[in-house]
């Protein structure tokens, strides 16, 4: 499969068993370009398709004799994000220089930080975090040519729009045991970070951009093997298929009895390819050593204090309120936590005077109003918050039919208005006992012959009275309410 | 007219424009027909004609300024020395040069140097060493040579310069002038081209003390595009001190004693009993780590210049080799564009950072820095100041250390202690050594004591009473 042009070390003679199970271990490093309004050390504003090379200063251009100076709201943002993922700030960190040549890095080095990173130690749902530290985003390269990279390339430009804009970088510890669950734990990331508000985090346009660590060890052992680098999958969908295409060619590697060897694999979404990287991440010494031009950032208790109020309730935190004071089923808390626009309208249909229960609720917004409004928030469409709660409580009630209650959810949705006069209107109320003991009678006086199959024991049939109720009474008849009369009447 | 213009120091001349009694385009134009006249090779640039307003009333009145090449000046050329900037013309000013220019102080002209100011006799210079004016065939000293000709020539009546191991001091003492590097943090760095960012420093060349205070007064200050930066607690005073009285002065036997000329040593033991004549106290002192100064500056001035002349890869600006791939772009550009002894200290510097050699050189060296400024922090336990020779010698001549760049290091190595501890030196005309040539005397101090230094330098430049001036053609 994809591991043509691999480079692969002579194969050590096998003693594995051939049908030998493997783990893989995964480690993810995500880069999120931060919503500030200015550069990490400069005073250009950040550039969203700007003309090439109109975001730029002597700073970002890195001109002789220029310096670079923190953006505070950078740190302020990179605190919000390390206590959000439950890390220890650290009480000085320091930035780096990373050194190497390359034409979108106009000073020959990057600054990043290095042993002492901004926060350490956290954890996001069931993965641990490693760190989480600040650096400047690398210029852009436009190749022309048909490779369509720097070698071969008849000529390259530069875009320095986006060199210096800030990145947050976010290493986990190697806790990810499969590509869909790297995949899943990227998406409660991205939805913690856009909750966060200090990134657009769209991995379309590369403010969150994901490399995954990965390797596989004989299922038991403890010791980590050998890791690959895969860099730069632009999309969830992507990152799964890198990693399972990695995985596979891991496993392959070591039934054959070959090595991993260490290196960094781009990953080509259009062949399921994966080839060596070159250019600039071929084996590098970046000789970092403190950088001279900062001073060392050391928040203050009012800036720590500042970021942490400024955190708001996050999807994960979000999820197991709504499980445990609510008793939500997991998967209905998730839907709702990670999705903020449907858990507002959730939450605040719970609010509303006399609403039904909250698990009720929860079934109709994740059931029924997600069924008419996709992917779009619930604010952008008319239904209000409190015209759910009510429908919700009508059906509890009694007063109107489950498959009618639908209806007026389809019309609440598209046209708004209020529950009860919609029902009244299109006359979609619960059919009296009588109006329903008279639809039922008649009803098996027609299916008659079904009638009978159901007395013969064949309990399938009743679907075939049911449905002349249901014609007759437009959807306005409880089903379990005619299931009982109908056998009440056998 | 333009002999007696010439004679004034800068504050003189100032005080002449504010009274009316001389306009400040009249001194423009008499400094900058000396300046267009250098014989020196101390000016890379000199201005065509004077700036359109000069406010009489500002600080500075008008005097005009010699500006090290090291800083940026807008839309003038800017090079550091280097050919591979040669041609190159920022689109920002310095911010120590527009401080200046803001208070009065327009530029007159940009002066020659060591290559990225690593040197200590401006034969590094892309463009041709400066030659002494006190004799021709000597080296003036570096790497803020250009400045320090410049100053004792008459061509300029006071200029900038940049001190990382001794860079201003060392040249203001071959070249009989006085020169002031400042604590770290004083003066912005931002627009200097940057050589060794933990140590460069920019500070005044000027022909006496008052000079010296009078510029840098209105060079220092924070700066929030230069996160170093801190300026000072006080403000700088005109020093007005004819004595030392109660002024304790340590004497480190380390950095006085093996290696100094006999000439240079017997002006060093003179200005010693002037102090004391002047009521100041002698005690000796020591800088234990003084011997080991040199080495570690010479780790960490290149690990940190490696990275800062990254920069210089023939993509954006200056010097670009034509070649088939980037690498070679690349490589050519840089072996094209730097001298020798950049190439040598980006190596060095490079070596120094790299994985396995880190602890062991760069990581060591800091250590040392560490504890160097221990040693001057217990100095000043127990006095104000520390007095040495600003150099072991008299300016060498041209073409003498070219070859031994071990021996040319060497020259510094008074010097190169104060910016590994960040604190303010200056140095003054103490005499003449050998061959009649002038010889420097350095006061050290605690960081942020530039006002002790320059009160201290004031006394002891009018008992010294220095006749500063070459022959000036």
């Amino acid at each position: 499969m994809a591991d043509r042009g691999l480079q692969r070390e002579a194969a050590p003679p096998s003693d594995a068993p051939a049908e030998r199970a493997y783990e893989p271990v995964i480690g993810l490093e995500i880069h999120v370009q931060l919503a500030t309004r200015t550069k990490m050390f400069c005073g250009c504003e950040l550039s969203f398709g700007e003309e090439p090379n109109t975001r730029t200063c002597p700073v970002c251009l890195g001109l002789p004799g220029t310096l670079p100076v923190t953006n505070a709201e950078a740190v302020h943002f990179g605190l919000m994000i390390g206590m959000a993922l439950g890390c220890e700030p650290a009480p000085r960190s320091i930035f780096h220089r990373k050194n190497y040549f390359y034409p979108d890095l106009p000073k020959g080095y990057q600054i990043s930080q290095y042993d002492i990173p901004l926060a350490r130690d956290g954890r996001l749902g069931d993965i641990r975090i490693h760190r989480v530290h600040l650096e400047e985003d690398a210029a852009k390269l436009v190749h022309a040519g048909a490779s369509g990279r720097i070698h071969g390339a008849e000529a390259s430009a530069v875009d320095f729009n986006r060199g210096g804009t800030p990145l947050v970088e976010i290493v986990t510890e190697p806790d990810v045991r499969s590509a869909a669950q790297a995949a899943e734990w990227l998406r409660l990331l991205r939805v913690t970070l856009r909750q966060l508000g200090v990134s657009d985090v769209n991995m379309d346009e590369g403010s969150l951009r994901c490399d995954a660590n990965v390797s596989i060890r004989p299922l038991g052992e403890t010791t980590l093997g050998t890791k690959t680098e895969l860099k730069n999958m632009n999309s969830f969908r992507f990152l799964e298929r890198g990693v399972n295409a990695e995985i596979a060619r891991q496993e392959g590697l070591m039934r054959e009895g070959a090595v991993v060897s260490q290196e960094t694999l781009h990953f080509d979404p259009r062949t399921g390819a994966l080839s060596p990287l070159r250019s600039k991440e071929e084996a590098h010494d970046y000789r970092y050593f403190p950088e001279p031009d900062l001073v060392p950032v050391a928040p203050t208790e009012a800036m720590l204090e500042r970021a942490r109020s400024a955190l708001p309730e996050l999807p994960a935190q979000r999820a197991e309120r709504l499980e445990g004071d609510l008793g939500l089923g997991a998967d209905t808390a998730k839907l709702l936590a990670f999705r903020t626009g449907l858990g507002d309208f959730f939450e605040a249909a719970v609010a509303t005077d006399g609403a039904a229960d909250a698990r009720a609720i929860a079934n109709w917004v994740v059931g029924e109003l997600v069924a008419n409004i996709g992917d779009a928030d619930p604010a952008d469409t008319k239904v209000e918050p409190a015209s759910l709660a009510r429908l919700v409580a009508m059906v509890g009630e009694g007063a109107v039919a489950g498959s009618a209650a639908k209806e007026v959810m389809a019309t609440l949705v598209a046209e708004g208005g209020d529950p009860a006069e919609i029902v009244e209107a299109k006359g979609l109320g619960a059919a009296g006992a009588d109006e329903l003991a008279g639809i039922v009678a008649q009803a098996m006086v027609e299916q008659a012959d079904a009638v009978e199959k159901i007395r013969a024991g064949n309990e399938k049939a009743i679907g075939a009275v049911m449905g002349v109720v249901m014609r007759e009474t437009k959807g306005r008849a409880d089903g379990a309410e005619v299931q009982r009369l109908i056998r009440e009447r056998l | 007219m333009s002999g007696d213009l010439i004679d004034l120091t800068a504050a003189q001349a100032g005080e002449r424009v504010r009274a009316g009694e001389l306009s400040a385009s009249e001194l423009f134009e008499a400094w900058r027909e000396r300046a267009a006249a250098d014989s020196l090779n101390a000016y890379r640039w000199v201005a065509d004609a004077p700036p359109p307003e000069t406010d009489a009333g500002a600080p500075l009145a008008g005097v005009p300024l010699a500006i090290k090449d090291l800083f940026c000046t807008e839309g003038v050329p800017s090079a550091a020395g280097s050919r591979i900037l040669e041609g190159y013309r920022p689109p920002y000013t310095a911010t120590a040069v527009e401080r200046l220019a803001a208070a009065g102080a327009p530029m007159l002209g940009k002066t020659n140097m060591d290559e990225f100011a690593m040197g200590s006799s401006n034969e590094n210079s892309g463009f041709g060493p400066v030659k002494n004016p006190w004799d021709e065939s000597r080296v003036p000293g570096g790497s803020s040579g250009g400045s320090a000709a410049a100053v004792a020539a008459g061509l300029a009546p006071w200029a900038i310069g940049t001190d990382t191991g001794g860079s201003i001091r060392q040249p203001a003492a071959l070249c009989g002038i006085v020169g002031l590097k400042p604590t770290y943090g004083a003066v912005s760095r931002y627009g200097m081209i940057a050589f060794a960012s933990s140590l460069d420093q920019a500070g005044p060349l000027t022909r006496d003390v008052t000079d010296c205070a009078l510029l840098f007064r209105h060079m220092v200050g924070r700066d929030p595009l230069d996160s170093t930066s801190t300026g000072l607690p006080d403000e700088v005073l005109l020093p007005a001190a004819e004595r030392l009285d109660g002024l304790r002065f340590g004497v480190p036997p380390e950095l006085t004693r093996g290696g100094v000329d006999p000439g240079v040593g017997a002006v060093f033991e003179q200005s010693l009993r002037l102090i004391e004549e002047l009521g100041g106290t002698l005690e000796e002192v020591s800088l234990p780590h003084s011997d080991q100064a040199i080495s570690a500056y010479y780790v960490i001035a290149p690990a940190e210049a490696s990275a800062n002349l990254a920069r210089f890869d023939g993509v954006r600006y200056g010097l670009r080799a034509e070649a088939g791939d980037l690498g070679s772009m690349y490589e050519q550009t840089r072996e094209q564009g730097f001298g020798d002894e950049v190439k040598r200290r980006i190596m060095l510097g490079t070596y120094a950072l790299s994985s396995g050699y880190y602890d062991a050189y760069y990581g060591r060296a800091q250590r040392v820095r560490t504890k160097i400024a221990e040693d001057f922090r217990s100095a000043f336990e127990r006095v104000d100041l520390i007095v040495t020779p600003t150099s072991p010698t008299v300016a060498f001549g041209l073409g003498e250390r070219t070859d031994d760049p071990l021996a040319m290091y060497l020259s510094d190595f008074c010097t190169v202690p104060m910016p590994l501890a960040g604190i303010p030196a200056i140095s003054i005309p103490g005499g003449f050594g050998e061959h009649d040539l002038p010889v420097g005397i350095q006061l050290a101090g605690p960081a942020f004591s530039e006002n002790r230094i320059l009160e201290a330098a004031h006394a002891l430049e009018g008992a010294i009473g220095f006749d500063g001036s070459p022959a000036r053609g």
